[in-house]
């Protein structure tokens, strides 16, 4: 791999005076989180933070089933809900800027940047107020779909992109093959590249998906009952807020870096299954808003 | 329609809707710089000979990426603050303020740090061993031969980043600040006549602060390109 001869190739192959300075580094490293570690413990400590009793209920049945199990099926339901729905439009809009129609990739190229450049936040708070002062779905209903649409338009906007540039990314023979065997250019676009851009920017896809998982954690402010407020609820009553929402960052963590190892592993398994990269690449949508 | 459009002019009477998106901008330009000088120096332990450095460094960046802004904000509201009794100001709001510019600082330090590693992924063999070559250690090589390239490299990433960061700092409705977020809910709620222009007029804020920042990233991007 290209990327881990770079960052080796910054220092040699270690001699011994080297070797004896980095282990006294490696230790000073060491030395240095376990200072921090003690200072922040200690602390929390002082205050009580560390107390058998702050943690305890957070291991018990009654919390599982009652708060984080009930908070994490409603974190999941609008996650999955979300990455569906952003699949569709993804798809839709990202053929839509690949049309062969001009005034259709006009529209498409508008809305997909506009969604890329509003904040989910500021969706979701849109879509509250709107929804529930339409009537369109019950009011209790109401917070659910806020978090799902404002996901699905930028998170779905995203995903356009990346078929896009999927589709971009294909060596040409791809296309003029299709177009050599007589297929019409939607054609070939539908059964040749796009297959083959899909499966390229799978990976991407999966990394897109930690984002949206990630994301319904705004529900919290629009009163979505998801993980983190019911966290912040079993915090409030048990008084140990700080304990509850540590577990339930855990949580989101421990979710997001199997996600993001599945993304690694599809990018080397999907390689030879596909004449685009599978790895994103160095180009405008490196490193894409996964922030 | 005039009727709508006073309607609308009054409320940015009413309200102070620059003054909420100059919030969102100083929050941008704090975090900005602090994620910036964090995220380069936990992609300088990532790349280092010292193991537990590098160690430190990608346990960091696989913490926070994965962990939601929102919770990052909450925690050091509700945790840190409250419960803890850590005030970073003496000045009430002040403090709130602070404490989103930390959050965001930390989250996206992680954001920063895979930018720049990205940026030295650019960067050939060749020229980490012509430094090696001319007898450079470790740290005077990533600092005169390494990082230039790597962030003339990284300015892409970078900069999709900062659009992140700008549109994330909505987020600091969570740690009781008023930003424009906040200040498009309250909007909304005493004024649910005019939802739609509200929101568009908040949409148009983000998109022409976003929009500049993606051009000049992908101008900078093409004229600082180190020519190979």
């Amino acid at each position: 791999m290209a990327s881990s001869t770079a960052q080796n190739v910054l220092f040699d192959v270690q001699g011994p005076r080297a070797r004896r300075t980095t282990a006294v580094l490696n230790v000073v490293g060491v030395l240095l989180v376990a200072a921090l570690a003690w200072a922040v413990l200690g602390k929390l400590a002082d205050q009580g933070q560390l107390d058998a009793t702050k943690w305890a209920s957070l291991f018990t049945g009654r919390t599982w089933e009652n708060f984080l199990l009930p908070g994490l099926v409603q974190t999941l339901k609008a996650a999955l809900l979300a990455v569906v729905l952003s699949v569709a439009f993804g798809l839709v809009f990202g053929l839509g800027r690949l049309s062969q129609l001009a005034p259709v990739r006009w529209v498409s190229t508008a809305v997909v940047e506009f969604f890329r450049a509003v904040p989910v936040l500021v969706m979701m708070i849109f879509f509250y107020l709107g929804i529930g002062r339409a009537d369109l779905v019950e009011p209790a209903a109401v917070p659910f779909w806020a978090v799902v649409l404002g996901l699905m338009f930028y998170n779905g906007s995203v995903i356009a992109e990346l078929i896009r540039s999927g589709v971009h990314q294909l060596p040409k023979g791809q296309r003029e093959a299709g177009l050599a065997i007589g297929l019409t250019p939607s054609r070939t676009l539908r059964l040749v590249e796009l297959p083959q851009a899909l499966t390229a920017m799978l990976p991407s896809m999966v990394s897109q998906f930690v984002v949206i998982l990630k994301d319904t954690a705004l529900g919290y402010i629009i009163t979505y009952p998801e993980l983190l407020a019911s966290a912040r609820r079993l915090g409030s009553g048990d008084g140990n807020i700080l304990q509850a929402l540590f577990v339930a960052a855990l949580v989101f963590v421990v979710i997001n870096y199997l996600l993001t190892v599945l993304a690694a592993w599809l990018s080397r398994f999907l390689s030879y299954r596909t004449a685009g990269p599978t790895r994103p690449a160095e180009g405008p949508l490196a490193a894409e808003e996964t922030a | 329609m005039t009727d709508y459009l006073n309607d609308f002019a009054s409320l940015f009477a009413q309200y102070d809707v620059l003054g909420a998106f100059w919030v969102n901008i100083k929050l941008t330009f704090f975090a900005a710089i602090g994620s910036m000088l964090l995220g380069s120096l936990v992609a300088l332990m990532r790349i280092s000979p010292v193991a537990s450095l590098r160690l430190l460094g990608t346990g960091y960046v696989n913490l926070f990426r994965n962990t939601p802004l929102t919770i990052i904000l909450v925690f050091l509201i509700l945790g840190v603050w409250s419960q803890l009794g850590i005030a970073l100001s003496s000045d009430f709001n002040r403090n709130f303020f602070v404490y989103a510019v930390l959050g965001l600082t930390v989250y996206h330090a992680a954001f920063v740090c895979e930018a720049i590693r990205s940026g030295v992924n650019t960067v050939p063999v060749g020229q980490a061993e012509a430094a090696r070559a001319i007898g450079l250690s470790f740290l005077p090589a990533a600092r005169l031969v390494i990082f230039p390239q790597a962030l003339r490299g990284a300015i892409t990433p970078l900069g999709n980043t900062l659009i992140a960061l700008t549109k994330n700092t909505t987020v600091a409705a969570a740690a009781s600040v008023t930003e424009i977020s906040a200040l498009m809910k309250t909007m909304i709620e005493f004024r649910p006549d005019v939802i739609i222009a509200v929101f568009l007029t908040v949409a148009l804020g983000f998109v022409l602060l976003v929009v500049p920042v993606g051009l000049l990233t992908t101008w900078a991007s093409r004229k600082l390109a180190v020519k190979r």
